[in-house]
């Protein structure tokens, strides 16, 4: 592996820690993008049918 | 005749899942929500999966270390995974918050547990045969805790033979079939309703 992604790995990861509880950054962002799937799937309107909105 | 085994599976399939609702045209109108299209989501990543995964046990780890096209179908077999359980653990919040064991629906909840718990092994014996470093160090965490608890004599998980052997074949048999269980007692309950939603069609609700 070589050039930026190679850099970006070559490190141990960053750890948040409160007590008993640790995660990596990298799990927390993961965790994060998930919630704000999961928000916006529910709060986005589904596309309506093409052929049955023009009706 | 009628006492045949064929005639009772027959009748039996014919009473619980008749060709209309495996095969259905049309939907609940609640159905047109993005968070109904996570199931399916999960579905399309197991299907790129299993299908990289097919071309890396064809062509095995001199390939899929070393040449490009290898790395690619090495990459999309890693990031599918990643998307599926993406995807899975959405559409299980999706159906914990919409309590989705409601109308005689706990055997679907059920094996879509337990399809996940089958994924988590599934996807831990994938990391434990890359074939790499990354490999070497998970199994060799991996064995304290097993060891700690007890199993580590019956799952060996520095055992590349078992491992390869559960990742390829037993796992994904297992968790095939749950898939196919748990898509079939969806056809068959039809997919839940929000809590207090009304019960119309999607071709009623566009009339």
């Amino acid at each position: 592996m070589t050039g930026w992604i190679s850099d970006f790995m070559n490190h141990p990861a960053t750890y948040l820690k409160s007590g008993w509880f640790q995660i990596s950054v990298t799990n927390l962002v993961v965790i994060v993008l998930m919630l704000i799937i999961f928000a916006l799937a529910v709060l986005i309107p589904f596309p309506k049918d093409h052929k049955e909105s023009k009706k | 005749m009628s006492d045949m085994w064929t005639t009772k599976l027959r009748n039996k399939w014919q009473k619980n899942l008749p060709i209309e609702k495996l095969l259905p045209d049309d939907q609940p109108a609640y159905v047109a929500s993005w968070i109904y299209v996570f199931g399916v989501l999960t579905l399309s990543a197991l299907g790129v999966i299993i299908f990289s995964g097919i071309i890396l046990a064809f062509e095995g780890p001199a390939w899929y270390h070393t040449s490009g096209a290898g790395k690619f179908v090495n990459s999309l077999h890693f990031w599918s995974v990643q998307l599926f359980f993406v995807f899975m653990v959405i559409h299980l919040w999706g159906k914990f918050w919409m309590a989705a064991w409601r109308g005689n629906r706990l055997a679907t909840w059920v094996t879509g547990a337990v399809a996940f718990i089958a994924s988590i092994a599934t996807a831990f014996t994938g990391y434990l045969v890359q074939t790499n470093f990354d490999s070497q160090w998970i199994s060799f965490e991996a064995k304290d805790g097993f060891n700690s608890v007890g199993v580590g004599a019956w799952f060996t998980v520095t055992n590349l033979g078992q491992m390869l052997l559960l990742h390829v074949a037993f796992l994904p048999l297992i968790l095939g079939a749950i898939t196919v269980v748990h898509v079939l007692m969806v056809r068959k309950r039809g997919v839940v309703p929000p809590i207090d939603a009304e019960p119309i069609s999607l071709s009623e609700a566009k009339r």
